[in-house]
């Protein structure tokens, strides 16, 4: 029988990509995600796989493209600045059409920043992961468990819609310690992948994984093509978690460790008698809208709590798309912000002093 | 559980090392004695025995920690008191990093050691992923051993599965720990058990284990 064990969500993220079927991990160290690497350079080599700590982050996102573009599951980890490092790659993995996962187990910013906990890399997975027209699948995990059960599900959509596929955490989700339970055994979805560049033994046309177009019309034919595969994850793949919204006033939008802060402080509102209720967007692109949706008509207003300046409030503002009013509440550069604080933001809104 | 007066806390990575030295140094500072903790963690950036500096403090409580513990830098750096521990006539209690990437600090104040009467604490815990089995927990051991060139003393058992915890975990954390006993000739100073959990009940099913009862500091409260 399966059974349960305490983990480290940097640990859960490692353990996770075996049973998904990931044999290639290219990283290069940073904290506060070390210890997905230190846990996969044990395993991986006894499961007949491939872990490589490169010399740099932009070698080893080189290698998840070079790894991916024959088919293979690929992974790669890193935090906020060495996400930046990576940019270039991620780019090039998305202009391909390579399907992979990266980790981004988050830290205060900018620049070298912190090694405390983070949300302020929203904008970075969402808007701009690299340069050109393209957008990733960007999952938010909010426990130990869905660390665990989020890799499979990043690179099953990945492959589906051959896109890279990102699992947004923060260092405080990538350190807690949580119960996780993992399936006896873990089934790995497998899908033809005729593009990949695996070896064509003179039985196939020779495929090309590239990201390189000579002809301006043909470039902009294969981005308006991956537009299209980009509606359809919008369509299909938004997923959210709503908490209390069905008699909601305020609604609370909430990710990651902050949505874990956001329900103690509804919890604690409700006590109060205020009508607070949260919705917990999981997968940030495609952003839930259908979720926020639900909730407009019923709510008096919205309140987006981060830990950053504000940045996921944009996408709540353009979900709510003026209807009701929109209010941030965020701290930053490696504070986790406090229920009681939350509360006193939800009070404020309430019309009843903090 | 009696124990020298310097005690130096070792384990696989999130084993509760923290927790317990935290439990173990307020214990002896109600008892009146002059306590010393040390965070000697240079590896791990967070939920480590420096983020517990003010409450320690307020109990009395001395506390020595790498010089950038508890901020937002990721520099590995001693301060020159960490020496002073060793000529203390205080309570000594030494928080380890975890493993032995954790533990290979301990490897510089070997010397000091020698002539030294301590105790040297290996900690485990069942639902620990990594260190599930008893074979596991020896090789973690054994890995710690060789990077500090000292040798633990005696066992704490840490067994627990969080809020989960119940009589069947703590039932399975000893049978877990006993073996560990049998393969190291290690004796078993003490099964923790969260305060709030059946002390009781347990020292009737398990008459023959030591019981330490042991509050929980490091936590998320949300």
């Amino acid at each position: 029988m399966a059974e349960k064990v305490l983990m480290k969500g940097n640990e859960a993220l490692g353990e996770a990509a075996l049973r998904a079927g990931c044999r290639h991990f290219f990283g290069y160290p940073i904290t506060p995600q070390t210890e997905l690497s230190a846990y996969l350079s044990k395993k991986m080599p006894k499961c007949g796989g491939t872990f490589l700590q490169a010399e740099s982050e932009l070698a080893a996102i080189n290698m998840v493209l070079g790894a991916g573009a024959t088919g293979v599951r690929a992974m790669t980890s890193s935090s906020s600045p060495g996400i930046s490092l990576k940019s270039e790659g991620i780019s090039y993995i998305a202009g391909s059409d390579v399907p992979c996962v990266i980790i981004n187990v988050q830290r205060g910013g900018p620049g070298l920043g912190s090694i405390q906990p983070s949300q302020a890399d929203y904008w970075q997975a969402t808007k701009a992961t690299g340069h050109g027209d393209f957008q990733i699948f960007v999952l938010a995990p909010s426990t130990v468990q869905e660390m665990a059960d989020f890799v499979a599900l990043a690179f099953d959509t990945a492959e589906k819609y051959r896109v890279p596929a990102m699992i947004l955490s923060d260092g405080m989700m990538g350190q807690m310690m949580e119960p996780v339970l993992f399936p006896e055994e873990s089934e790995v979805k497998t899908i033809e992948k005729p593009w990949a560049a695996c070896g064509h033994n003179n039985a196939r046309p020779h495929n090309i994984v590239n990201s390189l177009y000579i002809e301006a019309k043909d470039l902009e034919k294969t981005v308006i093509e991956r537009y299209e595969r980009y509606e359809k994850i919008k369509a299909n793949e938004q997923r959210a978690e709503s908490y209390m919204t069905d008699d909601a006033e305020i609604v609370i939008v909430a990710y990651g460790a902050s949505s874990r802060v956001s329900r103690s402080a509804v919890d604690m509102a409700r006590a109060e008698g205020i009508k607070a209720g949260l919705i917990r967007p999981i997968t940030l692109w495609p952003f839930p809208v259908d979720a926020i949706e639900k909730t407009v008509a019923g709510a008096k207003q919205f309140l987006a709590v981060e830990m950053s300046m504000g940045q996921m409030v944009d996408d709540v503002r353009l979900a709510v798309n003026g209807r009701k009013p929109v209010s941030f509440f965020g701290r930053t550069g490696g504070i986790i912000p406090t229920p009681a604080e939350v509360l006193g933001e939800i009070k404020k809104l309430a019309g009843k002093e903090a | 559980m009696t124990l020298k007066d310097f005690v130096v806390v070792t384990g696989h990575y999130g084993c509760g090392k923290t927790n317990f030295s935290i439990n173990l140094a307020l214990e002896y500072a109600e008892k009146g004695r002059k306590v010393t903790i040390v965070d000697m963690d240079l590896v791990n950036p967070y939920f480590r025995t420096s983020d517990y500096r003010e409450m320690l403090e307020s109990k009395g409580i001395e506390v020595i920690a790498p010089v950038f513990g508890h901020t937002n830098l990721d520099i590995p750096s001693l301060p020159a008191s960490m020496y002073s521990i060793f000529d203390s006539k205080d309570m000594v209690i030494v928080d380890v990093g975890g493993d032995d990437v954790g533990s290979t600090v301990l490897g510089r104040f070997r010397p000091k050691f020698e002539g030294l009467d301590y105790d040297m604490l290996y900690v485990v815990n069942r639902f620990r992923n990594l260190t599930a089995t008893p074979e596991e927990a020896v090789e973690v051991l054994e890995e710690i051993k060789a990077v500090s060139g000292l040798s633990p003393t005696g066992l704490v058992n840490n067994s627990h599965l969080m809020a989960e915890t119940d009589a069947h975990i703590i039932a399975e954390g000893i049978e877990f720990a006993k073996k560990i006993g049998e393969l190291t000739g290690l004796e078993i100073k003490c099964n923790t058990i969260r305060r709030d959990l059946d002390e009781a009940g347990l020292t009737k099913e398990f008459p023959n284990e030591p019981f330490y009862p042991i509050d929980m500091y490091v936590k998320v409260c949300w």
